[in-house]
């Protein structure tokens, strides 16, 4: 039954270049400038896919952006394939393959359909009624749910295309390219402004630009000539930039606007390659124009979703644009004028039009007459109350409407037909307008709801302001711009206008059938299978609010966002619970406007550059000897290093043993160094950290903590005083830069009296940790010249040294027990004082450890990580630290909540050590502490934090945090694990060499 | 995405800031002469107010400064901005 409905030669279609694609396996013909829709449309193909919920045959309803029907499946036995393309943008190439969805086997016989004759037990809600009980059998119904909706397939492959991203600026943009967007741009460039004109489709003019009614004419000549001049023109205009195939996606606020360039998606697979295929454009606009336009609104009346009914403007432009008839027998169903010009242009090309039924009861517009002399009958006061035709609409059933328009009267007439062009009105196409912010106003007359207000960043013109006519949308364009961009007049205010104006208005949101609402199927929502009684239904079980009605229904909420049937929901639920529309309120429009695909909004930012990482000095070394590494925030730091096919226990428990017994080495540079300078440096030091600071002599290190305001330990780390006025501050790795943001926010919003500098230097320096009895030795051969006896310079100082003519400076600091120096070197010598140490310590067999072996080494010494053993709830004394605060100092940031009644009570988590019964049990970190197995509720005295097998011990340790256990001491209390309970002992925190001795061995 | 006016590098992209709270809370001078009740006032009450609310905000991404923001919540609209140590615009 393949036919060629092309019946008119188009200036849009170039008919010499013939282009051969497939849908559903078969193959078509379309030419270049067709969309999937025309090409189909053009083969008399309407079926396209199967509707969510009933599996309904769906055809092509609209032109544009707004289908809600018409989805289909790109590419389909590709596994970079891509669902739910609108067959009404995607334009056609040499070789495109598209795919029904949302049917399973197939398009012409589907299982799901059965649904459909199921429907008086599918009504709104029925998924959340039926499905979530009992919640066991949710998955199995997950499947079948799923394998007979679909929406459409994923791809199963990497995205083989490349993305990118454009960051704009610009005084104007104008978003929409009809007849007013290409006005507005035009006069803003020409008065200087830097403008940008977006429009989705890729033709400039929108439905002006293919308009040949006689009533409405620009100059005495169509209004499309008009325009095409009007276009060629701006080519000549500096400060305009033209991008099409760009679509508007979000509107934030401060003129913040997102939007996707398409730029290879209509190309065919050669010259797609190595090309961008989508760009989003990062807009910031000094003042935005919407030029968006309006969509038009279906009319809702029983099964209105067959395939062959479509948008009267969409049956317009489709042979106007395309030159391609939708049937071969057309009706129009109609509440305003729109649908007699359709009709009209279509007779005027020779594509008959048998009838118009108009639920008005006249019009004194000049078209009628035309229509009359046509010869096409109009059924005045009359409405459809049933269609008929299941894979193509063949007749639609009309009976005269009561005149208050809630029943049908009379007898029913039957018209034959395969083409039913629906007009319902116009909806201003106000989804931006109302993402960024701005509220809607609702126009009673009229019925749409409108913009409310213009500022001086933002307009709306044209249709998307609420002007209709011609005249109107000139008018007030110009009155506009003039104010908006502060110009004295633009360039086409003196031209004549001439337009047929529309009087007569009737509007029923739900049109009536002679059937009970009951028994008929008037879809508001086409894509979500929402029908009027759903909406009803949704009133009747309590439900008021809109957003609720929508969620229930699942109104609006498909890939199209309810686009054409939002307004008819209102108008539904505003007269069934009789209150007004503008009382209701709209729901909201989400961005985006339109689906974007994951690889436009990432961009480049993929694989590598997913997220950035850092590397330190030493790095190479660490990957050519093996290293395993593990992310510490940003950081890449070698975690330990396997010989041969050690595990990572065998790899760390002789790391560990090494380091204690002769010598270790770790790349330690990724500790945050903070350069603290100026004459109140130790006065500064004083407030932040919990000790005191002032007496700290030059050359000396000195162990800090650093608590919140609220008294929880914060970080920590080792401050040098390398001259009167100079400190060097560590801290730990992942707190690095919030603490020079603490410190940053103190020093200006609290002490800015302070003089005080500060300066991030980690990336600065490189630093090698050398440790062990052993380490010495090593850093005698190194230098040579440097007495390193305990007396010159002895543990907690800094020397500051010149190895191979490279300035250092050494610290003997130690975060394992052991003696040890952390050599900081400039980050470009890092590896080769790293290769100087391994090279040295050969004879002494360094080791170089990682981060584990670190970890077990300090908590084997009992030395907190902050972050590991505190989690924000800690204070000092709760870690055991008394110590470290002190007494004396007035004040220091945390100081006075170390009082407050909370922190001081006694039964607060505290730090404690944890030795199992059994030594070789390791207990798992998180895990939780009991006192009594056997008491419900079992209370939960705390969690172990740290958990090692320490091999210098030849035993299990582990620190955890216990509810009083300061007092627990000796204590015995369980960990119960999932098949075990495992008893445990409360001991000090410091398991290896309590006294400190080997610090200085 | 607010567009931000820096007080001292001007218009940048919300993505270069990060927001700290309510401003104009200064840190006791003497916070051990304070009840609990005192300090508690000082370290967790913070207003949440529908209107215009003063915040600091710190030019993270750009030149590390501090200054502060009179912005009405309940559209987003930037009041005004000015720098530490100022007072806040009369409203
Ligand atoms: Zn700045």
């Amino acid at each position: 039954m393949t036919k060629n409905l092309r019946v008119k030669s188009s200036e849009f279609i170039d008919e010499t270049s013939r282009i051969s694609f497939k849908f559903d396996g078969k193959t078509y013909y379309g030419f270049k400038g067709d969309t999937l829709a025309s090409a189909l449309l053009a083969n008399n193909v309407h079926l396209i896919g199967r509707s969510f919920k009933y599996h309904r045959p769906r055809g092509i309803m609209t032109s544009g952006s707004e289908e809600p029907n018409a989805i289909v499946q790109i590419n389909p036995n590709s596994n970079i394939t891509e669902p739910n393309a609108r067959a009404t943008e995607i334009e056609i190439y040499e070789g495109l393959e598209a795919s029904s969805q949302n049917c399973w086997p197939s398009v012409n016989f589907d299982i799901g359909g059965i649904n459909n004759f199921l429907a008086p037990f599918l009504p709104a809600g029925f998924y959340y009624k039926t499905f979530m009980w009992p919640k066991s059998f949710w998955e199995k119904y997950e499947f079948f749910i799923r394998h007979s909706a679909g929406l459409g397939k994923s791809p199963t492959t990497k995205d083989p295309d490349i993305y990118d991203h454009r960051n704009i600026h610009c005084d104007v943009l104008v978003v929409g390219a009809g007849i007013s967007g290409i006005l507005a741009a035009k006069n803003a460039a020409k008065n200087n402004y830097k403008t940008l004109l977006l429009d989705e489709k890729n033709e400039l003019g929108g439905s002006t630009i293919f308009e040949t009614n006689e009533n409405k004419k620009i100059n005495n000549t169509f209004s499309s000539d008009w325009l095409k001049k009007e276009i060629s023109e701006l080519k000549n205009i500096k400060n305009l930039e033209i991008k099409t195939r760009t679509c508007v996606a979000a509107y934030h606020q401060y003129n913040y606007l997102l939007a996707r360039e398409n730029l290879t998606d209509h190309l065919e697979k050669k010259d797609k390659k190595n090309k961008i295929r989508q760009r989003l454009l990062k807009i910031r606009a000094k003042k935005v124009i919407l030029a968006t336009g309006a969509l038009e609104r279906p009319l809702v009346f029983n099964n209105n979703d067959r395939p062959g009914i479509m948008l009267s403007s969409a049956v317009k432009k489709y042979s106007d644009f395309y030159g391609v008839a939708c049937g071969v027998k057309n009706i129009f169903f109609t509440n305003n004028d729109t649908a007699y010009e359709s009709a009209l242009s279509l007779h005027n090309k020779g594509i008959k039009v048998d009838a118009i039924i108009d639920i008005r009861e006249n019009s004194d517009a000049k078209i009628i007459k035309k229509i009359n002399d046509a010869g096409i009958k109009i059924y005045w006061s009359h409405t459809i109350v049933d269609t008929s035709g299941y894979k193509r609409l063949s007749d639609v059933s009309i009976m005269k409407l009561s005149n208050d328009g809630m029943s049908v009267t009379g007898s029913k007439t039957s018209i034959s037909c395969d083409c039913l062009g629906i007009a319902g009105g116009w909806t201003p196409a106000v989804h931006l307008y109302t993402q960024s912010g701005n509220k809607l106003t609702f126009d009673e007359d009229r019925n749409v709801f409108v913009p409310k207000a213009d500022n001086s960043a933002q307009i709306c013109v044209g249709s998307c302001g609420g002007d209709f006519e011609l005249d109107e949308i000139i008018k007030n364009l110009s009155n506009k711009l003039k104010n908006f961009l502060n110009i004295s007049q633009t360039d086409f205010e003196d031209i004549s206008l001439e337009n047929d104006k529309e009087t007569s208005k009737r509007n029923i949101w739900l049109l009536p059938s002679d059937k009970p609402t009951g028994k008929t199927k008037p879809f508001v929502d086409y894509q979500n299978d929402a029908t009027a009684k759903d909406i009803k239904l949704a009133l009747r079980e309590g439900f008021r609010s809109i957003e609720h009605v929508k969620r229930y229904t699942t109104t609006g909420m498909g890939t199209d966002q309810g686009k054409l049937g939002n307004m008819h929901a209102l108008g539904i639920i505003a007269d069934t619970a009789g209150v007004k529309m503008g009382e209701l309120g709209t729901t909201t429009f989400r961005p985006p406007y339109t689906p974007l695909t994951f690889g436009t909004i990432v961009g480049r930012n993929v694989g590598e550059f997913f997220d950035t990482f850092r590397r330190t000095p030493m790095n190479d070394w660490h990957i050519k000897n093996k290293a395993e590494f593990e992310n510490v925030g940003q950081w890449k730091r070698a975690w330990y290093y396997p010989i041969n096919d050690e595990t990572m226990h065998q790899a760390v428990q002789r790391e560990s043993k090494a380091a204690r017994k002769s010598a270790g080495i770790l790349d330690a540079s990724t500790l945050g160094k903070i350069d603290i300078q100026g004459s109140d440096a130790s006065e500064f030091l004083n407030r932040v950290y919990t000790n005191a600071w002032s007496k700290l002599a030059i050359g000396k290190c000195r162990y800090g903590l650093m608590l919140n305001e609220d008294g929880m330990v914060f970080d920590d780390g080792v401050t040098t005083r390398l001259g009167e006025n100079h400190y060097i501050m560590t801290t730990t790795t992942g707190g690095a830069a919030n603490v020079l943001s603490k410190l940053e926010d103190y020093l200006q919003t609290e002490w800015p009296e302070l003089d005080v500098y500060l300066t991030s230097v980690t990336d600065h320096f490189a630093t090698a940790s050398l440790c062990g009895p052993n380490s010495k030795k090593i850093l005698n051969k190194i230098i040579p010249e440097l007495d390193l006896s305990d007396e010159n310079f002895p543990h907690m100082s800094f020397k500051e040294v010149t190895i191979d003519k490279i300035k250092c400076r050494i610290m003997r600091i130690s975060f394992t027990g052991e003696q040890s120096y952390e050599i900081n070197a400039p980050a470009s010598f890092g590896e080769a004082i790293w290769e100087k140490c391994i090279e040295a310590g050969k004879e002494f067999d360094i080791t170089p450890y990682g981060t584990e072996t670190m970890h077990l080494l300090r908590a084997e010494k009992g030395f907190i990580i902050v972050g590991q053993d505190t989690d924000g709830t800690m204070t000092p004394i709760d870690l055991q630290m008394d110590w470290i605060v002190s007494k004396k100092k007035y004040d220091f940031i945390g100081k006075r909540s170390l009082y407050r009644s909370d922190t001081m009570k006694e039964n607060r988590k505290q730090l404690v050590g944890l030795l199992t019964e059994d030594p070789k049990i390791v207990l798992e970190e998180g895990a939780q502490i009991v006192s009594e197995l056997n008491q419900k509720p079992v209370e939960m005295l705390g969690h172990v934090t740290s958990s090692y097998f320490s091999p210098n011990l030849n035993k299990s340790i582990a620190l955890a945090v216990v509810r009083d256990g300061k007092n627990m001491r000796g204590k015995k209390l369980f960990i119960p694990m999932e098949n075990k309970n495992i008893s445990v002992t409360v001991s000090s925190t410091i398991f290896f060499d309590e006294e400190n001795k080997r610090i200085n061995a | 995405m607010f567009l931000i006016n820096c007080p001292y590098c001007g218009e940048r992209d919300q993505q270069e800031f990060k927001a700290g709270g309510e401003a104009h809370i200064e840190r006791p001078k003497q916070p051990t002469e304070l009840s609990d009740d005192q300090w508690a006032e000082y370290l967790f009450m913070r207003k949440n107010i529908k209107g215009v609310q003063f915040e600091r905000w710190n030019h993270a991404h750009g030149c590390r400064k501090w200054f502060n923001m009179a912005r009405d919540t309940s559209n987003d609209e930037i009041k005004a901005i000015y720098k530490m140590g100022e007072k806040p615009p009369p409203q």
